[in-house]
């Protein structure tokens, strides 16, 4: 951290007192400080989840075992999910909400400001006993990132280290969680009502009531593992009077929930976007709202759709396969309202539409392919298997990754006071487009086709799509160092960027400078 | 519940599906059905994917329309329309309409799959770290019990070796079922959760360790199906596949008799008598 001291987004701005260098950063209690924090940290993340992603590709890439063992290709698998999902997709979506809820409601800062500085500063110890579980005796869990029991009862200390990290990365989103709403309620600019809010904000106040209601359901989750681990408990222990099934309900009462924590703030960066380069309104604003709100609700009625293969009785399946069925039409209204806001619009493709534009077309596929899966008997077939795969990386990647590129190309000039580089943002946008595509397609072929998941070695009949996937995945993950250098370039020059940085863009972040001074809207400002 | 009718003829991916089902092995699409549950699962699925497909192409339709036509550079002028009551109610309802076109036929095959009632054979599968147990529990080779574990070599494994057609997919002591009849298979586990999978017969079943959970198949069709555990189990997950031996009734009544003298003999040297 000690090199961002001279960051030049703030650099000799006059209404900036207070520790400098190192302890500036550990004592901040500025959203856009936290917020930048938060964004650095999930790269970080990103990559280091990239890396594991990488090696369970090259095993991969040809029948047989060559790179690493079966053992810790479960550890690369488990690390991979908890990393990206905890370290890399929800810290990433804080910080937006850090940076811009204040400005985008007209805000000086967020409601509590020095837990902020708290939500932030507990992710770093966590990731550290995350990725340091790497090197204790017996290596990190291998259980997968749904941690069932038994067998992430078997583990060694590694899984102790992840239920802490787990714990305290919990303790950091209900924090930020809870700031979020917070500030939203009760810290919006005169005139700025609910429903005249932003729908980034929108988004984010209800995916923050998710965080509260989910974060505590896993704490508690896996603080039974550990005492089953440990003291001697059979909460999942069938010879205890325990049963593991119950592990997966409780799980997925918060995993099916956190699904929506990930995607909810992708679908309200996508719909600042696309307004603005269509130059005309969001169609549908209040169903947008509806939609959501829609979803969020359903989201708690349908975790069981992940245990179609437990054998639940039929009246239970079908429960939750019409309950999971249900949820695609709030999905589809919000795909239906971004397109009707392209339409007949006056359209643009800097990247940060391209981005949008890609991340609707792609997390769609993403959305049928659940459609699918919530077909019981259907999702019997493709449960644990590389389609599921396949599913959630065109909503987690396409959907949420791709809407975070697009947020930071369209909020960079306001982060950073430059414009980020046309030509890589375009070219960081089609390089990941067509690696995706060449990564995850034929992953649906391959589920399809019978190949589980959570395999270090496969039968030869899925031997040319693992190697397309594999070479897919080099190239993407390569791609994604594009945007390392769009993010250098434009932290240090480029084009000055005006307030209003884009020409169709509305709403209060634009009004203040590019970059944004370090204090905003100390005096807040009126909305008609 | 035969093979329904109603989906056949509706699209070209129709028309390619016998053509990849006689390949060997599956690569595009689910494995070639041999229950009418798998077969029911095939249709649907197929069903499903043209119904997204027609989704698909029209609401993409629309937003490439506007990618293409309705760009500033061509001269667009940015229309200010921004809701209409009567398209939104419309696109929420129709939807609505066509999963309830979906729901029926997967409810009726999830009360099916349910249905393990009257089996022919009951056969219960005990998962273990890493190989899968059987015993014949009722009905035609009642008490025959063995246990079945990857055959494939080390040496194949390791790269020392050319791997066989059957890599990763065979076993020692493959499970046989005559054709024909309902097999009830019970499952639970020893150790942790594994899952007992044959794609051709549309049966995956988690098997729990302290718990019994049921699931049943009637083959129609002789050959060897294979499958593999489904549930992430720890080291050798990927290393405990599932071998069936789909026979006729008078090779099952072999096979069976030629097992129980295996296991007479396996227990004669213990039997003081
Ligand atoms: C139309 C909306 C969606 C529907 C109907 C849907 C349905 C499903 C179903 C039924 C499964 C279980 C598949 C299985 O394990 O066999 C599943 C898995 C999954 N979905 Fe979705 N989904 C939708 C959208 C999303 C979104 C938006 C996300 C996240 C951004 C997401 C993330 C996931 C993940 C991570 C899994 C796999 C979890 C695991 O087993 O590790 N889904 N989805
Ligand atoms: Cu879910
Ligand atoms: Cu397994």
């Amino acid at each position: 951290m000690a090199t961002l001291t001279h960051d030049p987004i703030h650099a000799g701005h006059a209404a900036h007192h207070g520790p400098t260098g190192l302890m500036r950063w550990l004592t901040t209690t500025n959203h856009k400080d936290i917020g930048t924090m938060y964004m650095i940290f999930s790269f970080i993340m990103f990559l280091s989840g990239g890396v594991m992603a990488l090696t369970i590709r090259a095993e991969l890439f040809q029948p047989g075992l060559q790179v690493v063992e079966p053992e810790f290709f479960n550890q690369l698998t488990t690390m991979h999910g908890l990393v990206m999902v905890f370290g890399a997709i929800m810290p990433a979506f804080v910080g937006f909400a850090n940076w811009m809820i204040p400005l985008m409601i007209g805000a000086s800062d967020m409601a509590f400001a020095r837990m902020n500085n708290w939500s932030f500063w507990l992710l770093p110890p966590a990731a550290i006993l995350l990725l340091g579980s790497f090197f204790v005796p017996g290596g990190a869990t291998a259980a997968g990132w749904t941690l069932y029991a038994p067998l992430s009862v078997q583990m060694g200390m590694g899984m102790d280290l992840a239920i802490f990290a787990i714990h305290i990365m919990g303790i950091s989103s209900i924090m930020g969680a809870i700031n979020i709403v917070v500030t939203v309620l009760n810290m919006r600019a005169p005139g700025m009502t609910m429903m005249k809010m932003p729908l980034f904000c929108w988004t984010w106040l209800i995916t923050a009531y998710l965080l509260i209601a989910v974060m505590p359901v896993l704490a508690g989750a896996v603080t039974m593992i550990l005492t089953d681990r440990h003291f001697g408990t059979s909460f999942f222990n069938a010879a205890g009077g325990g049963d593991p099934v119950m592990y997966q309900h409780i799980f997925w009462f918060f995993g099916h929930p956190e699904v929506y924590i990930m995607i909810l703030p992708a679908f309200g960066i996508v719909s600042q976007i696309i307004p603005t380069f269509a130059r005309k309104p969001l169609f549908g604003y209040a169903s947008m709202v509806y939609a959501t709100a829609s979803i969020a609700i359903l989201s708690f009625a349908v975790w069981a759709h992940h245990m179609f293969a437990t054998g639940m009785p039929a009246a239970g399946q079908l429960f939750f396969m019409y309950a999971t069925m249900l949820i695609a039409v709030p999905t589809g209204v919000k795909v239906f309202n971004w397109v009707a806001t392209m339409w007949r619009g006056a359209l643009t493709f800097e990247s940060p539409m391209l981005w949008a534009t890609g991340f609707l077309f792609v997390f769609t596929i993403g959305g049928f392919t659940g459609l699918i899966c919530a077909i019981a008997p259907i999702d019997i077939q493709v449960q644990d298997t590389y389609y599921v795969v396949a599913h959630f990386h065109y909503v987690l990647v396409a959907g949420s990754l791709f809407a975070l590129f697009a947020g930071a190309y369209f909020w960079l000039p306001k982060w950073t006071g430059h414009m980020p580089s046309e030509f890589l943002g375009k070219l960081h946008f089609w390089c990941s487009m067509v690696f995706f595509n060449i990564t995850f397609f034929p992953m649906h072929f391959l589920g399809l086709a019978g190949m589980p998941r959570r395999i270090p070695d496969y039968a030869l009949q899925f031997a040319d799509f693992n190697a397309m996937a594999s070479v897919g995945a080099f190239g993407f993950g390569l791609s994604q160092l594009i945007f390392l250098v769009v993010l250098v370039k434009c932290v240090r020059g480029g084009r000055k960027a005006e307030a209003r940085a884009w020409e169709g863009a509305e709403g209060l972040e634009w009004t203040v400078p590019s970059p944004a001074p370090h204090h905003t809207f100390e005096v807040a400002p009126v909305v008609r | 519940m035969g093979r329904t009718g109603h989906i056949a003829g509706l699209s070209l991916f129709l028309a390619a599906a016998p053509t990849l089902a006689q390949e060997p092995h599956a690569r595009y699409n689910l494995q070639a059905p041999v229950t009418t549950i798998a077969a029911q699962i095939d249709d649907m699925h197929t069903f499903m994917l043209i119904i997204c497909l027609v989704i698909f192409i029209g609401v993409f339709g629309v937003m490439f329309w506007s990618v293409i036509r309705h760009r500033k550079s061509r001269g667009a002028v940015a229309a200010n329309f921004h809701e209409h009551t009567g398209v939104e109610i419309a696109w929420t309802v129709i939807p609505i309409l066509i999963l309830l076109g979906m729901a029926w036929p997967a409810t009726k095959t999830v009360i099916a799959m349910k249905d393990t009632s009257n089996p022919d054979i009951t056969i219960k599968a005990t998962g273990y770290q890493w190989k899968w147990g059987y015993d014949y529990l009722q009905g035609e080779g009642e008490g025959i019990r063995f246990l079945s574990a990857l055959s494939t070599p080390r040496e194949q494994i390791e790269g020392a070796a050319p791997k066989g057609d059957a890599y990763l997919l065979e076993v020692d002591n493959p499970v046989v079922v005559p054709v024909g009849k309902k097999i009830r298979v019970v499952l639970t586990a020893n150790d942790v959760i594994h899952s007992w999978w044959v794609p051709a017969f549309g049966v995956k079943q988690d098997a729990i360790p302290g718990f019994i959970r049921d699931a049943w198949f009637l083959a129609e069709k002789e050959g060897v199906y294979r499958g593999n555990c489904a549930e992430l189990c720890g080291r050798d997950h990927g290393f405990m596949p599932i071998e069936v031996h789909v026979v006729s009734e008078a090779r099952y009544a072999a096979w069976v008799a030629e097992q129980k003298s295996k296991m007479a003999v396996a227990q004669a040297p213990a039997d003081p008598g």
